[in-house]
């Protein structure tokens, strides 16, 4: 059965690590719907978040072709109901001649901000599960939409099992059982 | 100490346990060379005719030597010509380490002269690629790719250096560590263990990843305790001796009759250091219709990759062999193995005294010892090799398994002539696949390596050609190579000596008396243009479709 999955990675934060990723999905003909990825709270590493779609013989070599990437540290999936997943959401709206009233409102609902306001349109900073994003564009195209930009996903597990450490704190020349490497 | 990334690199592939190299310079390896030329009497340096050569060179010095073969090349066209062999190495699971010389570090990205990026071509064909933009990563750099080249499963590592960091100088510290850890996963056998218990005919499938694991005498032990028989990959056609009894020999596309048939009767199926190509499997749902397959790798990535429903291990092959044999009980399963014997009788090739590539196969191999190191090139000669060369020991077999490289051969035959320390070594080829790289007869010659050169010349691309006589009707297209190359003349243009035989006998001959010690020697075979190989099952075909040539026996 062919569904959406996202993957959680730890990754090496270094020059070219992002293209060694999309190559791999590339070769092996995976696709990604979105990517996301930033620094984590050690600046040696990065996290990313993947979001595609395959079957479960996919999913199962996408995350054990990542493992062998050297610049991987942990890949992992995060089942949709251990764990959240927000996407985020920059839209510019237009304003017409009745006022902005609908647009405040709609916006309010759904938690965002108000980055920018002129005469013409207004530019909202919308944050949520990717459903919840989906939904707010919807209900805004009646409204008028200039243009938007959304982000990939980030999604966190909310299983402490799950959580993706950096498993790369091993001595130098050692494994984790503290045999040799070399 | 401080030293000049040049004088790193030199010391530190000393350090990792490096000899010889391969390569040919430029300019963007100078100060490489130049280290080279300094340290000659510690590290050798093999100048090939082309960088694909010095890549398949090391290649077959990897093989053959259980350690990393080691090749250097310069920016640009240097680095491009690695690109095949590196892949070739990549897809046999080769340990490899590829050195190439870039631009310096203010140039990169400009398209300056001779500069590619070739990390990011050789990105998806290798284990892992480096730049080394500052001098002092260089030494933990070199540490790693050794390391990465040779844990879990092997494969090729490219260091790109920028020119000004060769120059560029900084502390040595000569005893760096890896950082590297691949990723341990625990093995599971009860599973394993079960289905061994319970089987009654069971089959080991056995590949490359045996030989690189060091599991050859565990796979043998298991196959007696078993009483199974053993079928071969390609790679993994040396771990087990032609002559144990219960070896069948390679199995697909053009495996030996036994080997197949006894594979698809059988009803567990022990796959070991095996990433089931499809060469070798033919019809997947046919495949393993009738067995259960326990797979052993040490590659999580392989184990249900092309082979669905599989009972996983993943771990070191000699590991989890010695954990099975210690447990597992010695089982007779006579009936099978009366089979097997049965099958085997079909693969006995009757006819000893005509011209045929099975005979001059037999015929050379009786001027051989043992451990003598035989490559091959790519097409129905490298078949024939597989079918009828009874190999004895590990690493003596140097073929391109996964990537089918044409040219391959006599690049592979150099470095698995070095590796033996100059033993005489055996190249079969066919006459398309020698026109590809034959300017390495030049290497040959340089060097003195007494590589005998079996050149089966059929006047065609045979393989080719079989395909296009059994799948699309006799239409020819441009497998008739009609050329008029003289190929003793040449090996003697080259300074290697050789000549044309057209009968057993004259062979014989010739291997009894005329072979030179200090060189290269080319054997011109002129063998029919319409010899087929057979057994063969058709492409995405199974063992119900095979197919054994002429009066189909
Ligand atoms: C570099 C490369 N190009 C093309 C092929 C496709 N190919 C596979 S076998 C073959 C024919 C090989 O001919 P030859 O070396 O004369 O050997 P023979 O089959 O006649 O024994 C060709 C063209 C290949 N394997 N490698």
């Amino acid at each position: 059965m062919i569904e959406r999955f996202t993957v959680g990675l730890i990754v090496n934060n270094r020059h070219g690590v992002l293209n060694r990723i999309a190559g791999l999905y590339g070769k092996r003909g995976y696709n990604i719907d979105s990517l996301s990825v930033g620094e984590t709270e050690d600046p040696r590493y990065s996290r990313m978040t993947i979001v595609s779609s395959g079957d479960i013989y996919i999913q199962t070599q996408v995350i054990r072709q990542l493992n062998k990437l050297y610049d991987v540290k942990s890949a992992v999936i995060l089942d949709k109901s251990g764990s959240i997943s927000v996407e985020h959401l920059l839209i510019k709206l237009k304003i017409n001649g009745n006022g902005n009233n609908g647009i405040t409102a709609l916006i309010n609902e759904y938690g965002g901000k108000v980055l920018h306001l002129c005469d013409q349109f207004i530019i909202a900073d919308i944050t949520g599960s990717p459903e919840r994003i989906q939904a707010f564009i919807d209900q805004s195209k009646s409204l008028g939409i200039y243009e938007l930009c959304r982000s990939g996903a980030l999604a966190l597990s909310t299983d402490i099992k799950n959580t993706l450490q950096i498993t790369y704190e091993t001595k130098q020349g050692e494994n984790e059982d503290g045999t040799d490497v070399l | 100490m401080t030293l000049t990334g040049a004088q790193i690199l030199v010391e530190e592939l000393i350090r990792h346990g490096t000899d010889t190299v391969f390569g040919y310079p430029g300019g963007a390896v100078l100060d490489i060379y130049d280290e080279l030329y300094k340290n000659a009497k510690r590290l050798r340096h093999i100048i090939a005719a082309h960088e694909q050569g010095a890549a398949h060179a090391a290649d077959g010095y990897a093989r053959v030597s259980d350690k990393p073969g080691v090749v250097i090349a310069t920016s640009g066209p240097g680095a491009t010509n690695l690109v095949t062999g590196i892949a070739n190495a990549y897809l046999d699971s080769v340990p490899l380490i590829a050195i190439t010389g870039n631009v310096a570090v203010p140039l990169l990205g400009k398209d300056s002269f001779q500069e590619v990026d070739v990390v990011g071509i050789t990105q998806l064909i290798v284990k892992h690629n480096f730049i080394v933009r500052e001098v002092n990563e260089l030494e933990s750099v070199i540490t790693e790719a050794f390391a990465l080249a040779m844990s879990g499963r092997r494969g090729p590592v490219l260091i790109d250096i920028p020119k000004s960091v060769q120059k560029a100088r900084c502390e040595y510290s000569g005893n760096c560590r890896s950082f590297y850890a691949p990723r341990q996963i625990k093995p599971e056998l009860d599973q394993a263990f079960e289905a061994i218990k319970s089987c009654r005919r069971p089959y080991i499938y056995c590949g490359g990843g045996v030989i690189a694991a060091h599991a050859e005498k565990e796979v043998l032990k298991l196959s007696e305790r078993l009483s199974a028989p053993i079928g071969l990959s390609m790679m993994g056609l040396t771990a087990i001796p032609n002559s144990y009894p219960l070896n069948l020999g390679m199995c697909g596309m053009h495996g030996k009759y036994a080997s197949s048939v006894a594979q698809s009767e059988a009803d567990l199926m022990i796959a070991v250091g095996v990433r089931f190509s499809d060469r070798a499997t033919g019809n997947l749902e046919e495949y393993t219709k009738k067995c259960t397959v326990v797979h052993i790798d040490i590659d999580e990535a392989e184990l249900g990759k092309n082979i669905p429903s599989i009972i996983e291990v993943c771990g070191d092959a000699k590991q989890i062999l010695s954990r099975l044999l210690d447990e597992l009980p010695k089982k007779e399963n006579t009936e099978w193995t009366k089979s097997i014997l049965e099958w085997k009788k079909k693969d006995v090739c009757d006819d000893l005294t005509s011209f045929t590539p099975g005979n001059i196969i037999g015929c050379v191999k009786e001027f051989c010892k043992p451990d003598t190191v035989v490559a091959t090139d790519v097409g129905q000669h490298q078949m024939w090799v597989m079918q009828y060369y009874p190999f004895e020991k590990p690493r003596t077999l140097l073929t391109s398994g996964g990537l089918g490289t044409m040219g391959y051969g006599l690049g592979a035959a150099i470095g698995g002539c070095v590796a033996s320390s100059g033993a005489e070594t055996v190249l079969f080829t066919g006459d398309g696949s020698f026109g590809m790289n034959l300017n390495e007869l030049a290497t040959a010659v340089s060097q003195r390596l007494p590589i005998l050169i079996i050149l089966m010349n059929n006047g065609v691309l045979g393989m080719v050609r079989q395909w296009q006589d059994m799948f699309y009707e006799k239409r020819y297209s441009s497998t008739t190579l009609g050329r008029k190359t003289d190929f003793v003349a040449l090996a003697k243009a080259f300074g290697a000596d050789g000549c044309t035989v057209d009968s057993l006998h004259a062979l014989r001959g010739v291997l009894e008396s005329g072979i030179p010690h200090d060189g290269p020697f080319l054997v011109e075979c002129k063998i029919d243009m319409d010899a087929k190989v057979f057994p063969m099952i058709p492409p995405g075909g199974s063992v119900k479709e095979i197919r054994l040539g002429g009066e189909d026996r």
